[in-house]
């Protein structure tokens, strides 16, 4: 389920902060994937993946595609994940206090699920390191609309 | 409370039955959240317990911790919807606090669920009276300190409690006043597992 461009090789000094996006429907996480990827200038971007809905293709969240998607995008620097709603946060949320199913490093970030997930690619692209993605992701909830 | 000593088949024995019971009442949980969530609170907890019971039939634990451990991290995973994880946190916390030992009592259970409680409280941001699970866990876990039969009790009435609330959190809450009238999918459930709990206990 990735989506974007994966650079960078294991643990390298180098590695990338990986997102990873978790919706209540696949097509909306994968579909902010390809904005965050597309709005961060596409080609050599940072990591991404999306975790939507259930793996029947039906709405809902999936604890084992958020862990392979948790999974297939670290690079040894840390994962941002942005959760939409409802389960999708309760299921992140537990699989990190009580779990050892995500990787070492993974991290929920509290923020704006489009915003957010496009503040988040474009900071870990640029090479920046898990506090600063998920500060960057976090201040989208500052962007008033009106 | 009596000298109970509980090992790792009574815990079996004890997801089984819920299995069973959230079998025998799944259309009616369904029921109870089509109103005021989204109509899954009956198949999630069916196709969560079954995965639990099919998981410890294939590898069984061997204490009742591990029972738990497992059967929580079970539900995180086959659920679906927020009962995963709150159940699965639930049972996995409780689990966890019992520890190895091949054995526990009535009373370490008792505390072991109250941590399990705790946890569901902070993982959800909830209280008792938001109109949730925490109804029916709350008061059942306190009367566990009298019977397992008064557990039962305590947390059958504490869902029946839930029907004046308003809901503060999950879905239920979007609904604002219109929630009020309607008893908690969740807390329903939750006494649901407390009778499991008495009838293994028997």
């Amino acid at each position: 389920m990735s989506t974007g461009t994966a650079n960078g090789t294991a643990g390298g000094a180098d590695a990338r902060v990986g997102v990873v996006l978790v919706s209540h429907s696949g097509p909306v996480a994968e579909s902010v994937a390809t904005l965050a990827v597309g709005l961060a200038g596409g080609g050599d971007t940072a990591p991404v993946a999306a975790a939507g809905g259930t793996p029947d293709g039906g709405l809902g969240t999936s604890a084992e595609l958020i862990t392979e998607a948790a999974r297939s995008v670290d690079r040894g620097a840390g994962v941002a994940v942005l959760v939409d709603l409802g389960s999708a946060v309760l299921t992140v949320k537990a699989l990190i206090a009580e779990g050892d199913e995500l990787p070492e490093g993974a991290r929920l970030v509290d923020a704006p699920f489009v915003e957010g997930a496009v503040a988040a690619v474009v900071t870990a692209s640029a090479g920046a390191d898990l506090d600063a993605v998920a500060a960057a992701a976090g201040e989208a909830y500052d962007y008033r609309k009106e | 409370m009596s000298e109970t000593v509980l090992d790792a088949a009574f815990f079996v024995r004890w997801m089984e039955a819920a299995a069973a019971v959230i079998d025998r009442e799944a259309d009616r949980l369904t029921e109870l959240d089509s109103p005021i969530g989204d109509a899954d609170h009956g198949r999630n907890m069916q196709r969560g317990f079954a995965a639990v019971v099919t998981m410890l039939e294939t590898e069984p634990p061997a204490t009742p911790g591990a029972v738990l451990a497992a059967a929580g991290r079970q539900l995180i995973s086959s659920v679906g919807g927020a009962s995963g994880p709150l159940y699965g946190t639930l049972l996995r916390r409780t689990g966890k606090t019992l520890g190895e030992a091949p054995q526990v009592s009535a009373a370490e259970l008792r505390s072991a669920l109250a941590a399990g409680v705790t946890a569901v409280g902070q993982l959800g941001g909830s209280a008792p009276g938001d109109k949730t699970m925490l109804d029916a866990l709350t008061p059942g876990v306190e009367a566990l300190a009298d019977s397992f039969d008064a557990a039962a009790v305590a947390a059958q009435e504490g869902a029946l409690a839930t029907v004046p609330m308003q809901a503060r959190k999950g879905r239920a809450s979007y609904l604002g006043e219109r929630s009020i009238g309607h008893q908690d999918p969740g807390a329903t459930s939750s006494a649901l597992l407390f009778a499991a709990l008495a009838e293994v206990a028997k």
